[in-house]
């Protein structure tokens, strides 16, 4: 019962790598946009934000759709993308990540806000009377101290990552090795006859990844934050 | 070194239109709240862009908005001790001690490590985070940090307002050992009036976002019908003393200054210490006699030089003793009843003293113990 047959344990590896590139990816325009919106004051603010938000709100189905339209082979930035740089989405794991990274991305991007919004732009000031330009005091003193959010925002997406579906099977489909994530494994095991023992297994498994990175990220972040509070 | 601002700027219904010199050592910037003192060190340091500025520093032209001229904070070279903290939590104390010291090369490195630690007494903290520090401590080690990037100004905005008055006086004496052994010109915001007279060697009198008054500090605090409201109570004269000798056996200090022997209980600074004091107006009585059968001994003949107007019931004297400006706050009525009128000999009785300051004493290493309160003598 507990044995993963060799399909379920490739679907497992291709999560976890689905889920950690749409987080390593999303992470520096995350935090960039979460700036953004923090801090700046620009024509088009709400459009942007609308924008980064809509996936939390739309049907996933509808996201993995509008995806297929832009990135698939044939969409506006598919076909560029595929002719100048030879990057491909579309019924690639690459896709999947993708998906998932857009998924993942309005929480990612909250989480990284509310920490920017809460850092002490005092702090910021006394930097720069000490020398530092904007870049260095990005780096220096509002990174660290926003650490906490961003390590937050991470798992918060990691998660969403490792159970996207909606998206994911739309734009690229349920392909063992390549795009078959899973959830997507899952939901085939449910279709056919017999499947239940595997489904199962693979949702204990989902239960446990989804667990340990929790629990990685509470503690992680309370180490943090007690460096912030200094014992 | 030197300093030049010129400022005109608006804020909602308040405008600031200061300007004023400085050659180095200590400037106060004193005034009421709401004076506009923290927009001036605010527009030095770069950190509020004025309507109208004009800044410069040691010739080196930092702001003019006549000429467009904006040197961002990170590029002026200077240090600013803000009246919170703001250390940074995320680094130990030496990590923000050393902060500053990132953004300069090594010839702008001007200021040894162990200096400040020492002349701060922060050594024990520097493993230490931040949020661990009392607010004292912290307030120190942002003073070592601004002093450590090697500021060819260093900017001083109320450090000290929210510590208590014993916490106080136990950071002054390191305030003063930085003006003196660093070198490094000071502009520091105050509405407290001692913390004024013992630091300051030139006052900048603000009040309502004008200048109303520029000079050494004996001149301004001594003009105590210009100070403003709030800070004539405790208002007087300052003379430099010298420490001329102990009495163990009647457990007096004499201390001489021009006006003549000021006896008071015995101080703990040797012989031949300098010695700043401040006479409060509402401790000097004036008599047109010499006084017999007084408890008080400290009695100066004098010439009045001025009396002051105004219709308040009381008024204050200024006299001179010797060379040494004396100001006694007496009622109206008695102006009248005694004559007391410019070139009138007086006779000025001392009731009390305050110790703001003993300066450079000789050969110390740590600073003088002040016993910062008010003596009477």
């Amino acid at each position: 019962m507990l044995t993963l047959s060799p399909e379920e344990t490739t679907a497992i590896r291709l999560s976890l790598r689905v889920a950690l590139w749409a987080v390593v990816a999303s992470l520096p325009v995350g935090i960039a946009v979460a700036v953004l919106l923090a801090r700046g004051r620009f024509w088009g603010k709400t459009a942007l934000e609308g924008l980064v938000y809509l996936p939390l709100v739309l049907p996933p189905v509808v996201t993995g759709y509008v995806l297929l339209l832009v990135f698939g082979r044939r969409g506006l930035l598919g076909a560029f993308l595929a002719e100048t740089f030879g990057i491909v989405f579309a019924f690639r794991w690459t896709g999947a990540a993708l998906a998932s990274a857009v998924m993942g991305f309005p929480l990612l991007v909250r989480a990284v806000r509310l920490s920017v919004e809460a850092v002490d732009r005092k702090l910021e000031a006394a930097a720069g009377t000490l020398g530092a330009g904007p870049g260095w005091v990005f780096l220096t003193v509002t990174l660290p101290l926003i650490a906490p959010g961003i390590l937050a925002g991470a798992v918060l997406a990691f998660a969403r990552s490792l159970g996207e579906f909606g998206a994911t099977i739309t734009f690229v489909s349920n392909i063992p090795g390549e795009t078959q994530t899973l959830p997507t494994a899952l939901y085939t095991f449910t279709q056919v006859p017999g499947g239940d023992a595997g489904a199962l297994r693979l949702s204990l498994i989902a239960v446990a990844i989804s667990m340990l990175a929790l629990v990685a990220a509470e503690v992680l972040g309370r180490r943090l934050a007690r460096r912030l509070e200094g014992a | 070194m030197s300093l030049d601002v010129a400022i005109v700027h608006r804020v909602g219904a308040f405008s600031l239109d200061a300007g004023f010199r400085s050659e180095g050592g200590l400037t106060a910037l004193f005034g009421p709240s709401g004076s506009g003192k923290t927009t001036v060190v605010n527009v030095i340091a770069g950190l509020v862009r004025a309507d109208r500025a004009r800044v410069e520093v040691d010739g080196d032209v930092l702001v003019d908005t006549s000429r467009r001229v904006f040197v961002p904070p990170h590029r002026r070279h200077l240090g600013y001790v803000f009246q919170e903290p703001r250390l940074f939590p995320h680094l130990t104390v030496r990590q923000n001690l050393l902060y500053g010291r990132w953004f300069r090369t090594s010839a702008e490195r001007r200021t040894p490590f162990d200096q400040v630690v020492d002349v701060l007494g922060i050594a024990p903290l520097l493993h230490r985070r931040p949020a661990g520090l009392s607010g004292g401590e912290k307030q120190r080690v942002a003073v070592g940090r601004a002093w450590l990037a090697s500021p060819r100004l260093l900017l001083m905005d109320e450090p000290f307002s929210s510590l208590d008055a014993a916490r106080k006086d136990e950071i002054l004496p390191y305030i003063e050992r930085l003006r003196d052994e660093s070198r490094i010109p000071i502009v520091y915001v105050s509405h407290d009036i001692a913390e004024v007279a013992r630091l300051a060697t030139q006052v900048v009198l603000l009040e309502h976002g004008r200048v109303s008054s520029v000079g050494t500090v004996d001149d301004v605090l001594s003009r105590t019908d210009a100070l403003p409201v709030d800070a004539r109570d405790d208002a007087g004269a300052i003379v430099e003393a010298r420490v001329a000798g102990h009495d163990d056996v009647a457990a007096l200090t004499t201390l001489d200054c021009r006006a003549g022997a000021l006896r008071l209980p015995r101080i703990g600074l040797p012989v031949g210490a300098t010695v700043r004091v401040r006479i409060r107006a509402r401790d000097v009585l004036i008599a047109v006699s010499p006084p017999e059968g007084l408890s008080a001994r400290n009695v100066m003949p004098a010439v009045v030089t001025e009396v002051g107007s105004g219709d308040s019931p009381a008024v204050d004297v200024r006299l001179d003793a010797h060379g040494d400006t004396l100001i006694a706050r007496v009622t109206r009525h008695s102006v009248l009843a005694l004559g007391i009128k410019p070139g009138r000999r007086v006779f000025a009785v001392i009731k009390a003293v305050a110790f703001d300051q003993p300066t450079r004493r000789p050969g110390a290493s740590a600073p003088a113990r002040a016993t910062d309160g008010i003596v009477e003598v």
